[in-house]
């Protein structure tokens, strides 16, 4: 396999998604990697001033085309493998965008696909959790000429500032489909640190009650420049938004100070925080499974406990 | 024929406790219960109510794997499936070769849409879908949360890391289900002995020229590090004293 490696990025038109210097880290832990960061975009300077900088980037690639604007897999996916020819190894994050988009570039190239990379041991032998992180497994990929992968980004510290490597703007020869059309994305827009980068995040379970019940929460939070997440029972509930989900399914994180409210600790919430420093949870019934990871745990009524945490701390 | 087509996985049940084979070569599965995928189960309820609302004749549920997922099929065929294909694969069945099986079915049975789960529970790839659609070179909208359905086109709002993002796509397409698109209904008695009766046809992967390459060597298999067990402190106070104590605040 060539130590020749892709990397694409993930940004929103203005700023490079921190996941992307996580792939980085993670690319350089081959030896003699040469690691090319591709940006696709309307207009992609911006991002590729920050790409260039990460260090251990060689190379950025620009591709701007007006239908790289928003970032449809169906439309990314062929110029991903109009690319591909030089790499050995093609690598997104772990993120919905990345976790959307490698599998069909995957699937165009006809390239097997690791997903959630958490170590790289060689260049031939990788690990990545299973069975929502009950289990660990190690996967041999010799023999195979070009590989796909997604990155665990929460198992990677982001690349520092370095460079500046060069940018190139690539041309892509490829038909693009107009079968899939972007139509909205809806974000509740919050001043709070962005809750798959923050380094502390506090997380509010069913125990809440109500989408009420997490201003609280929400109150603490600000006090401790926090962000918010909340486990699969309170967003199933309406408590809280799905982008605030943390867990199997939700945003996978591994911030310094994880702050468990409410929550039980199903098996599926603690995969998605199980990278972070330090865990509290406070919860009224102290046989709770979240007491099990807990570094800190405080049997309680959240309704006295948080205020009064939140009046110590002020 | 308005149909749609539903891949499916025989998986470990989302109950069980896993555990690490001793020998590290898989987890444990002998005397273990094994169900539907729970994403691949939402899939086929969500084809299921877009038939019962008329918007499709014929709903088709489809696995790539061993014998043993027959019992799968059956569950799918009780839930409101018209009728079943097996395609037999012993050993581990890679998302290309699902996906390059799956798209041989999708040519014989030509469903103006295709849904799946997002990710299987046991390896967790979340592949397949993305890859039938690259392979058919059709739309594909992944995580559905929402999904309407007309005649030639779809909308479909995805659960994204930003919030919810919606997409329309045109028919046919691929769409991936996550877990807030509907909750799957149960199974009742009599609905079991009627799906006993219900078309269910084994094909090879060799019948459908797709080789069985498994690429990827699975070397080992080990239980995750465990945290170690923390200390508990009586009220808030104390609390606030354990996180200067450790420098977090």
């Amino acid at each position: 396999m060539s130590t020749q490696i892709l990397i694409v990025a993930e940004h929103d038109g203005k700023t490079l998604n921190l996941s992307t210097a996580k792939c980085v880290t993670c690319a350089r832990g081959l030896a003699e990697a040469q690691v090319t960061v591709a940006v696709f975009a309307a207009s992609a300077a911006a991002v590729a001033e920050q790409a260039a900088k990460l260090t251990g980037v060689n190379r950025v690639l620009t591709i701007e085309n007006p239908a790289n604007e928003h970032a449809l897999a169906a439309v990314l996916a062929p110029q991903v493998a109009a690319l591909a020819a030089p790499f050995g190894l093609l690598l997104g994050p772990s993120t919905t965008f990345g976790k959307d988009l490698m599998a069909r570039v995957a699937g165009l190239l006809d390239a097997p696909q690791l997903s959630d990379i958490s170590a790289i041991e060689s260049a031939t032998r990788f690990r990545r959790p299973i069975f929502a992180g009950n289990a660990i497994l190690t996967v041999d990929t010799t023999g195979v000429a070009k590989l796909v992968g997604t990155v665990r980004t929460a198992s990677f510290e982001a690349a520092g500032a370095g460079g500046p490597a060069p940018i190139e703007k690539a041309a892509v020869e490829v038909a693009l489909p107009t079968h899939t059309r972007f139509v909205s994305v809806s974000a509740a827009k919050n001043d709070r640190p962005d809750l798959q980068t923050a380094a502390r995040v506090i997380s509010g379970g069913r125990a809440l009650g109500s989408a009420d019940g997490f201003k609280i929460l929400y109150s603490l939070a600000d006090k401790l420049k926090a962000a918010v997440g909340a486990s699969r029972a309170a967003v199933d509930a309406g408590y809280a938004p799905n982008e605030m989900q943390v867990g199997q399914t939700g945003k996978i994180i591994a911030p310094e100070l994880y702050v468990a409210i409410g929550i039980s600790g199903a098996i599926q919430h603690l995969t998605g925080i199980k990278d972070a420093r330090t865990i509290v949870a406070i919860n009224k019934d102290g046989e709770a499974p979240i007491f099990e990871v807990a570094d800190i745990g405080l049997v309680g009524d959240l309704f006295q406990v948080v205020p009064e945490i939140e009046r110590l701390i002020s | 024929m308005k149909r749609i087509l539903v891949g499916i996985k025989r998986v470990v049940d989302y109950n069980v406790r896993i555990r690490v084979k001793p020998d590290n070569t898989g987890v444990v599965t002998d005397g273990v219960k094994m169900s539907v995928n729970p994403f691949d189960e939402i899939a086929l309820e969500e084809a299921l109510r877009i038939k019962e609302r008329g918007g499709a004749e014929e709903v088709v549920v489809a696995t790539v794997g061993p014998a043993e997922c027959q019992q799968q099929l059956r569950t799918a065929l009780a839930m409101g499936a018209d009728r079943a294909l097996h395609v037999v694969a012993d050993g581990i069945v890679e998302p290309l070769v699902a996906a390059r099986a799956l798209l041989k079915l999708v040519e014989r049975e030509q469903p103006l849409l295709v849904l799946l789960g997002k990710q299987a529970i046991d390896d967790d790839n979340g592949q397949t879908g993305q890859m039938l659609a690259a392979m058919w070179n059709r739309p594909q909208a992944t995580y559905a949360s929402k999904l309407e359905v007309t005649d030639t086109t779809a909308r479909v709002t995805r659960e994204v890391d930003a919030g919810l993002e919606t997409l329309d796509i045109d028919l046919p397409a691929v769409v991936t289900t996550d877990l807030r698109l509907n909750e799957p209904r149960y199974v009742k008695l009599p609905d079991i002995m009627k799906a006993k009766k219900k078309p269910l046809d084994t094909l090879s992967l060799a019948e459908l020229g797709v080789e069985p390459r498994q690429q990827l060597k699975l070397v080992r298999f080990e239980a995750p590090p465990q945290r170690q067990k923390g200390i508990r402190v009586k009220d808030a106070a104390e609390l606030v004293e354990a996180l200067k104590k450790k420098g977090l605040l």
